[in-house]
């Protein structure tokens, strides 16, 4: 086993790693991983996401290249890029799957080899931010991908939960993994916070509401804001367009574009 | 030895039905608690519901169960019941906190599985419901492994109408049929919502590529219903209460009752083979 130090690793020229995590499934970790590399990219700075989440990789699709195929170069394998600008690259497992709907069966160690040639082995060039999007829980993806991004000490995680209890107590849990494990925890996003009608305006909790914040303020990090519950965010996702250029008066917009300054705060603090 | 105890166990169950998902977060563990609840309202059914979801466990809290402790006895470890006829078995009853996690590799997770099926004294169970975590791992390939010795009616498989949800759920499917697993049907949850105002409705997770309907009759399998968004399902899941008990009039709870009705019809029509040759 040949381990590069980091300056000579495929990973010398990313800037800054964010890990988007949670306990629970389903709260939109990888929503708001795609967002957050949209609106980067809008501030004019260079994203890659690397999804980790090896039987559920929701990423490619989320921007319409889920038929793309991953190619090798020199230093490893070369990211998707999903247009010409090249301005985000991806990586995900859903690019070497040979048919979309096969499953990856695999258990703990399998996994756990190809997330450290995920986080080894791609040639990710000069990056400002490196996204990582990860499965629910904390099992062998998470322990395997804080392990091998350990040395390149990234900037911290972002914990995505939604209102209810239910959810909100899968993300205690992964608190503590951060404690654990030593990752920074550079706040909390409240998913999926209430739905505005879009015939009356009215608005209802259907996941109920203010259990991120409260988490927030328990456990001592930032919060990071409330994203509504928005059709046309689902529906951007499903057709892999560029929501925050496409739909900047929708009502999920601001908090997302809220999130991605603070994470841009936090790393001019960093530099300073 | 811990083979011949793992079936002994497994000799007393006439039912298992396996809650899974390819996708987090679209309502197995509420659908899992809903069905015991709905199987258990016949009190001459004995109803087990088994939460294997090691890192996210949220039966507990849906069953107003949060805080208790497991105990042993001669016998094994007991089930914690809420009702006489429905016991329940969670890691959550094994943490002592709320902020404890449990950050285990795979081989860990499969032994306590193992365990919960071999040590825990369930006694004589009408249905075995299996709640799971997302994904087809560990606690996937385990849990259809131990549970060889017993007789699988199948798996429902819970899914919302968006195509980020189905394109996860068809490997759910298909890992169903890499191991053998009969697939009961599909529950598409989340399925439109009436604004409680102006009674109109909103798609919030559009079904872009038609849905499950559309996935079911292209993977002929069965759908067994459709559930609306409401409210008040999630209330009554972080209050630890039925929904259906709570909102009897809601669309959402004749639609979960169809679907537990239709369930049950199925493991109706199997019968229990007293002897399995294995």
């Amino acid at each position: 086993l040949i381990i590069f130090p980091p300056e000579r690793s495929n990973l010398a020229g990313v800037r800054h790693i964010l890990l988007v995590l949670s306990g629970k499934g389903g709260v939109g970790k990888s929503t708001i991983s795609t967002e957050l590399a949209l609106s980067l990219r809008h501030s004019g700075k260079k994203v890659g996401i690397l999804d980790v989440d090896l039987c559920g990789p929701s990423i490619p699709r989320m921007f319409r290249v889920q038929n793309s195929d991953v190619h090798q170069c020199d230093s490893g394998w070369v990211p998707v890029f999903v247009d010409q600008d090249k301005s985000i690259s991806l990586m995900s497992i859903g690019f070497l799957l040979e048919k979309p709907d096969d499953a990856v069966v695999w258990r703990g160690p399998k996994k756990n080899a190809l997330i450290k040639q995920f986080v080894g082995d791609v040639a990710w060039g000069d990056l400002d931010f490196l996204i990582v999007d990860t499965p629910p829980g904390t099992s062998d993806e998470h322990i395997s991908t804080v392990e091998a991004l350990r040395p390149y000490r990234p900037l911290g995680a972002i914990l995505v939960t939604t209102p209810q209890a239910v959810a909100v107590g899968d993300v205690r849990r992964e608190l503590t993994f951060c404690k654990k494990t030593g990752l920074k925890v550079l706040g909390i996003v409240e998913n999926m916070s209430g739905f505005v009608c879009p015939h009356c305006s009215e608005c209802t909790n259907i996941f109920s509401k203010g259990g991120g914040e409260e988490l927030a303020k328990h456990a001592g990090v930032p919060f990071l804001g409330c994203v509504p519950l928005d059709p046309q965010l689902s529906q951007s996702l499903e057709d892999g367009r560029d929501f925050i250029q496409e739909f900047p008066k929708s009502s999920a917009f601001p908090a997302l574009a809220h999130i991605a300054q603070q994470i841009l705060d936090a790393t001019s603090q960093r530099s300073s | 030895a811990e083979a011949a105890e793992l079936r002994e166990r497994l000799r007393l169950v006439k039912h298992t039905v396996l809650v899974l998902s390819g996708k987090g977060g679209v309502g197995k563990s509420t659908f899992s608690a809903l069905l015991a609840h709905g199987l258990a309202a016949d009190e001459t059914k004995q109803v087990a519901l088994l939460d294997i979801d090691l890192c996210g466990p949220s039966i507990p809290k849906m069953m107003g169960l949060e805080g208790e402790q497991v105990h042993q006895s001669g016998s094994g470890w007991s089930p914690v019941y809420v009702e006489e006829n429905l016991g329940v078995m969670s890691v959550g009853f094994l943490l002592s906190s709320p902020d404890d996690a449990v950050i285990w590799r795979g081989p860990k997770k499969n032994g306590l599985i193992k365990q919960f099926l071999r040590d825990v004294d369930w006694g004589e169970i009408d249905y075995l419901i299996v709640d799971t975590p997302p994904g087809t791992s560990d606690e996937h390939l385990s849990i259809v492994q131990y549970l060889g010795a017993a007789y699988v009616d199948g798996a429902v498989i819970i899914t919302t109408p968006q195509e980020v949800s189905l394109q996860d759920v068809r490997k759910e499917i298909n890992f169903c049929h890499k191991v053998k697993l009969p697939i009961i049907g599909v529950v598409e949850n989340m399925s439109g919502f009436i604004c409680p105002k102006c009674k109109n409705e909103s798609q919030i997770f559009p079904p872009t590529t038609g849905g499950a309907e559309k996935m079911c009759q292209n993977l002929n399998v069965s759908l067994l219903g459709k559930v609306p968004l409401d409210p008040q399902i999630a209330k009554s899941c972080d209050n630890g209460q039925s929904f259906l008990s709570e909102a009897p009039e809601s669309p959402a709870t004749s639609s979960y009752r169809s679907i537990i009705q239709r369930i049950q019809e199925y493991c109706d029509q199997h019968h229990f083979q007293e002897e399995k040759i294995i």
